[in-house]
């Protein structure tokens, strides 16, 4: 089996609102000297072993569904598992 | 009785809460800022529904980080009335007043309906006014309302009479049907109902009175 | 990035591809400024000459539209129009389109759409007390539609809910035209304290310009030349990032703003909400409105992201920002005032009296050029129109539907996603928060009280695009009319009208004489009923690879209830109850929903619409109501009576037992100026002498849930359940 893990975050220039929230939170309870919280989504799909062109497909999965190319991008990490 | 109605960033039912007490059973009734220090002279704790800081990381996640917030875990300790409606429900439960957590709803999306609620235990400062297995119609507004708590919490729940409204069905995938819960003292309630919304008949229910009432019996009660 | 220079612009005529042409950019070098404009002032330039900022095509036609009656506060030109509803208070409203931004993000799209259009309300000091919506998709038959219909139904109670506005109407259908084009509509309605009423203007000289709300970073620049572009499939993947909403923001926003001109009117001389292109949109129409000009010092500006130059602040389309313009005595109250609510606010320039628009960024004078170029000296384009060759073609033909088995149509007609119960999309908003909703959705019109007075609201959302595609004149008066009757049949009497004037490219003459003859139709229709259209906008080049979306005005009306014993909804109450229809019915096929069903298509020209019959009517069911003589009122649409009886019929599990002298394809006749009423037997003399002629009694109320017809050709017994379960549930099943 191979498991997929895949981050999917904001492109920098769009508005993180809930990083800016979440943010605010962290300097109120004391952590001043934190300045940038960002939130993402986190997927992890599995594939069998033999899967031909893995990283296409999970390109083409990342950019039709896992993310809207407008405001999202995305990277990904493929790890062997029993 | 003097109520406070407490509005954190984001809060959008603390006018209809308001107008519930002063209008509905004509109580004294203030609004309180966030960053109040002190509630002292009010007799309940009242925590609106809303979106307090946009609902962001979870709900109620980071309102429990403002500073009134210690004055309403004072409250609860002292046995005092706290109430916490849909948004107030989530602040309370991720504040570990109340047991279990307010999750994403079974079918993920925000459902606003008038529900039939179940009364479970009529023998509370919240629910003294109505009768054990009375049905009301309440409005419910929410997208993160499925109760959930495991096997052993909810025993325990049900050991203590814990569990006050309920659903009349599987309205968001509530962990048996449960639409409102007190803590084991049972002066802290939380529910994701809007009893606020449900004070005048031409709104489509009046039923959500009696609440308010209730309140007001037992502190009465408390009070002789 | 080196910015190109003046004489690049020119020579390599970069802008044509913000949208300025060969013409209007040498208008603007040669008589305007009378030397080369740089980058930035191009920039400028290109975004306030769009059609979305300036109407350049469409001001001609807009201004046959009626606005003025007696309760007309303000009207077009602000950022909502204002009516009067007596006891110093005024109702506020607008309606906007979010097209493009919808297609390309559906979710931040439809959400910012909703933002945006709040912020129009509170920027006149007014207190928002409800949101409605109109929104047009493709076929729900793929996946990809599916998609763009739930994530555009999410923005648009994901940002509502939050903010905590009751969203309590709106419309939703479904036509091949709309299907990589989808119409995303938004409506907002305040109320306003007369006193607290605040223009849009920034006068006075040494006055101070207050900028207030979210950061400022790169988004959406160019949003409203993108607006007022077409869609290809190309340009689809080239997409930059679009603008994404803050609702939690702005609920701080708003909550400030309506606080501050409640409280400190003599702080604040002017507010406006910073929406497509900006801050250049904003202040310029400011500066310009009051006769000022304006100096800005863009270092000030609050900045999300780094090394933004000029051209980009002035552009960005980041949501929730408002402008303001102040008395500098009361600068460190407004800042303060606004950091108790956790806001960003900054001065970032001053009003002048030279009318010139000065910029200054680093030092640098990037600006300079007459304010009021910007906002009136755009050409105004009167295109060539030409009727629509379908029109002529299709002239005579009549649809004539064949009923095989009433039951069977019947049934199948409540399954049509255009008449299907919208309650999958409409529960997911929240449609009661602030305690004040007498009549949710799912009734003819919205209905919210107004607290503390025996006054209501009542509001709608219309438009059958169907019509006005097969007669754009008639079409346009049907709209408004359709939304009348809906408020009228609430209890309530018309006051005024928003739109959203939806088309595709005006430079087609086709589309521009069906812009052009429907505007006539809506202006002639709301002068009958006296209801200006007191704001709107118009949303052009909805078209993907060069074939246009049906003509598709939104008619967004309000009504006001003087006393809410009025309060009428559409279900039927009790049994026993006499049901009438008042109005007469034709022959009306042409456009219908049963042409659909049964051809696959719409086709065939429209009866004209007796403007006169239709008002007499309206008045007739409001007095009616004003005499408490009516139980329910149903505006008669889609589907014809056969569906608006079964509406009637479903919310309390009621059936009917009726006999009429129509044909049974009659029973789905979409003819005009028609209400389905139901009273009490008691009432019955005082109800027929009230309404005189034209109406039929059809029957009555029943306790079984089950509709029992008979028409001139048949009798059927119909399972009310069965029936309901089609109506209910059509719409899950498709999305699924």
């Amino acid at each position: 089996m191979k498991l997929v893990k895949i981050y999917v975050t904001l492109k920098p220039s769009v508005l993180d609102a809930q990083g800016e929230a979440i943010k605010s939170a962290i300097n109120t309870m004391g952590y001043e000297k934190i300045s940038g919280v960002h939130m993402g989504k986190y997927f992890e799909l599995n594939f069998d072993n033999d899967y031909p062109e893995l990283e296409k497909d999970v390109d083409a999965i990342c950019d039709n569904l896992l993310t809207n190319p407008n405001i999202e991008t995305y990277r990904y990490e493929i790890m062997e598992e029993e | 009785m003097k109520f406070a109605v407490v509005n954190f960033p984001g809060s959008n039912c603390d006018m209809d809460l308001y107008y519930a007490i002063r209008d509905g059973i004509k109580e004294e009734v203030e609004l309180v800022d966030y960053r109040e220090t002190s509630l002292d002279g009010f007799d309940g704790v009242l925590i609106p529904g809303g979106f307090s800081y946009g609902d962001y990381l979870r709900s109620g996640a980071i309102a429990v980080h403002a500073p009134v917030v210690k004055e309403i875990v004072r409250f609860a300790n002292e046995g005092k009335i706290v109430l916490g409606i849909c948004n107030g429900f989530q602040i309370l439960t991720e504040l570990g007043l109340l047991p279990g957590a307010l999750i994403r709803n079974e079918k993920s999306r925000f459902i606003c309906e008038t529900v039939t609620l179940k009364v479970i235990n009529d023998k509370t400062a919240f629910t003294n006014c109505y009768q054990e297995n009375e049905e009301i119609r309440i409005p419910i507004a929410h997208g993160e309302g499925r109760y959930y708590c495991d096997d052993k919490t909810l025993a325990e729940l049900k050991a203590n009479d814990q569990i006050i409204f309920k659903y009349d069905r599987n309205v968001n995938g509530s962990v048996d049907q449960i639409a409102g819960v007190t803590n084991k003292q049972k002066n802290v309630l939380g529910m994701m109902p809007h009893p606020e919304r449900a004070i005048e008949d031409i709104l489509g229910s009046d039923d959500g009175l009696k609440l308010f009432q209730s309140i007001i019996n037992y502190q009465v009660r408390v009070n002789n | 990035m080196t910015e190109p220079t003046a004489k690049q612009i020119k020579d390599e005529k970069n802008y044509q591809q913000w949208g300025l042409t060969d013409s209007e950019y040498d208008l603007i070098s040669q008589k305007i400024l009378k030397r080369l404009p740089n980058y930035t002032e191009t920039g400028l330039y290109s975004v306030m000459w769009s059609e979305h900022c300036s109407y350049k095509n469409s001001k001609k036609v807009l201004r046959k539209m009626p606005n003025k009656s007696s309760r007309v506060i303000a009207g077009p030109g602000e950022d909502a129009g204002i009516l009067d509803i007596g006891d110093d208070q005024a109702v506020v409203f607008k309606a906007e389109s979010h097209n493009h931004p919808s297609a390309v993000e559906p979710y931040q799209g439809a959400a910012t759409g909703v933002g945006g259009i709040i912020r129009d309300i509170f920027s006149m000091g007014a207190q928002p007390i409800a949101l409605l919506n109109s929104l047009k998709f493709g076929p729900l038959k793929d996946g990809k539609t599916k998609h763009l219909v739930d994530e555009v139904v999410a923005g648009i109670g994901g940002y509502g809910n939050c903010i905590g506005l009751p969203t309590v109407g709106g419309e939703v259908s479904f036509e091949d035209c709309y299907e990589n084009n989808p119409l995303v509509n938004a409506m907002c309605v305040g109320l306003l304290n007369k006193t607290a009423f605040k223009h849009g203007t920034a006068s006075g000289d040494k006055n101070l310009i207050v900028y207030v709300g979210a950061k400022t970073g790169r988004d959406g620049i160019h949003g409203a030349t993108f607006a007022s572009d077409e869609f290809t499939d190309t340009k689809n993947k080239q997409r930059s990032a679009v603008q994404v909403g803050n609702p939690f923001i702005e609920k701080l926003l708003m909550d400030a703003c309506v606080e501050i001109i409640e409280k400190h009117p003599e702080w604040v001389l002017g507010i406006q909400d910073m929406g497509a292109a900006g801050l250049v949109s904003s202040t310029a129409e400011m500066a310009s409105k009051a006769g000022s000009g304006l100096v800005l010092n863009l270092d000030n500006v609050p900045q999300r992201e780094t090394e933004m130059n000029a051209y980009e602040m002035m552009l960005s389309e980041s949501q929730e920002r408002m402008v303001l313009c102040i008395k500098p005595e009361y600068k460190d109250d407004v800042l303060d005032f606004f950091k108790d609510y956790e806001l960003d606010a900054v001065v970032i320039g001053q009003v002048t009296t030279d009318k010139q628009y000065k910029i200054y960024h680093q030092g640098e004078l990037v600006t300079d050029i007459p304010v009021d170029s910007l906002t009136e000296d755009v050409p105004e384009y009167d295109r060539p129109e030409v009727e629509p060759q379908r029109m002529i073609d299709d002239r005579d033909y009549k649809f004539v539907p064949e009923i095989d088995s009433l039951e069977e149509t019947w049934n199948n007609l409540l399954k049509q996603p255009n008449i299907a119960s919208k309650k999958h999309f409409y529960q997911t908003y929240d449609s009661q928060v602030k305690a004040n909703t007498l009549v949710k959705p799912g009734s003819d019109a919205g209905v919210i009280r107004i607290r503390g007075t025996k006054k209501a609201i009542a509001m709608t959302n219309d438009s059958n695009s169907k019509y006005v595609y097969l007669n754009p004149y008639v079409g346009g008066q049907i709209a408004v009319m359709e939304a009348a009757r809906n408020i009228v049949a609430a209890g309530g009497e018309p006051i005024g009208v928003t739109d959203c004037l939806n088309y595709g490219n005006p430079e087609n003459p086709e589309v521009y004489w069906e812009l052009d003859k429907s505007v006539e139709g809506i202006s002639s229709a709301c002068e009958k009923i006296d209801t200006p259209v007191i704001s709107g906008n118009v949303s052009l080049y909805n078209e993907y690879n060069d074939v246009a979306i049906y003509p598709s005005p939104m008619i967004g009306m309000v009504g006001l209830i003087d006393d809410i014993d009025k309060v009428t909804t559409s279900a039927f109450k009790e049994a026993g109850d006499l049901i009438y229809v008042v109005g007469e019915t034709a022959d009306d096929f042409n456009g219908s929903e049963l042409q659909m069903q049964q051809t696959g298509s719409i086709k065939g020209d429209l009866r004209p619409l007796d403007l006169t019959e239709e008002k007499l009517h309206q008045d007739l069911i409001r007095m009616a109501i004003g005499q408490k003589l009516i139980q329910s009122c149903h505006d008669l649409s889609e589907g014809g009576l056969a569906v608006a009886l079964s509406e009637s019929a479903f919310d309390n599990s009621l059936g009917f037992d009726i006999k009429t002298k129509l044909t049974s394809a009659q029973m789905f006749s979409e003819t005009q100026s028609r209400f389905l009423v139901s009273i009490k037997e008691s009432d019955k003399d005082e109800f027929e002498k009230l309404i005189k002629t034209d109406f039929e009694c059809l029957g009555y109320v029943t306790q079984e849930h089950i509709f029992k017809v008979t028409t001139a050709d048949e009798t059927v017994l119909m399972d009310g359940k069965k029936a309901a379960n089609n109506w209910k549930e059509a719409i899950s099943c498709l999305m699924k």
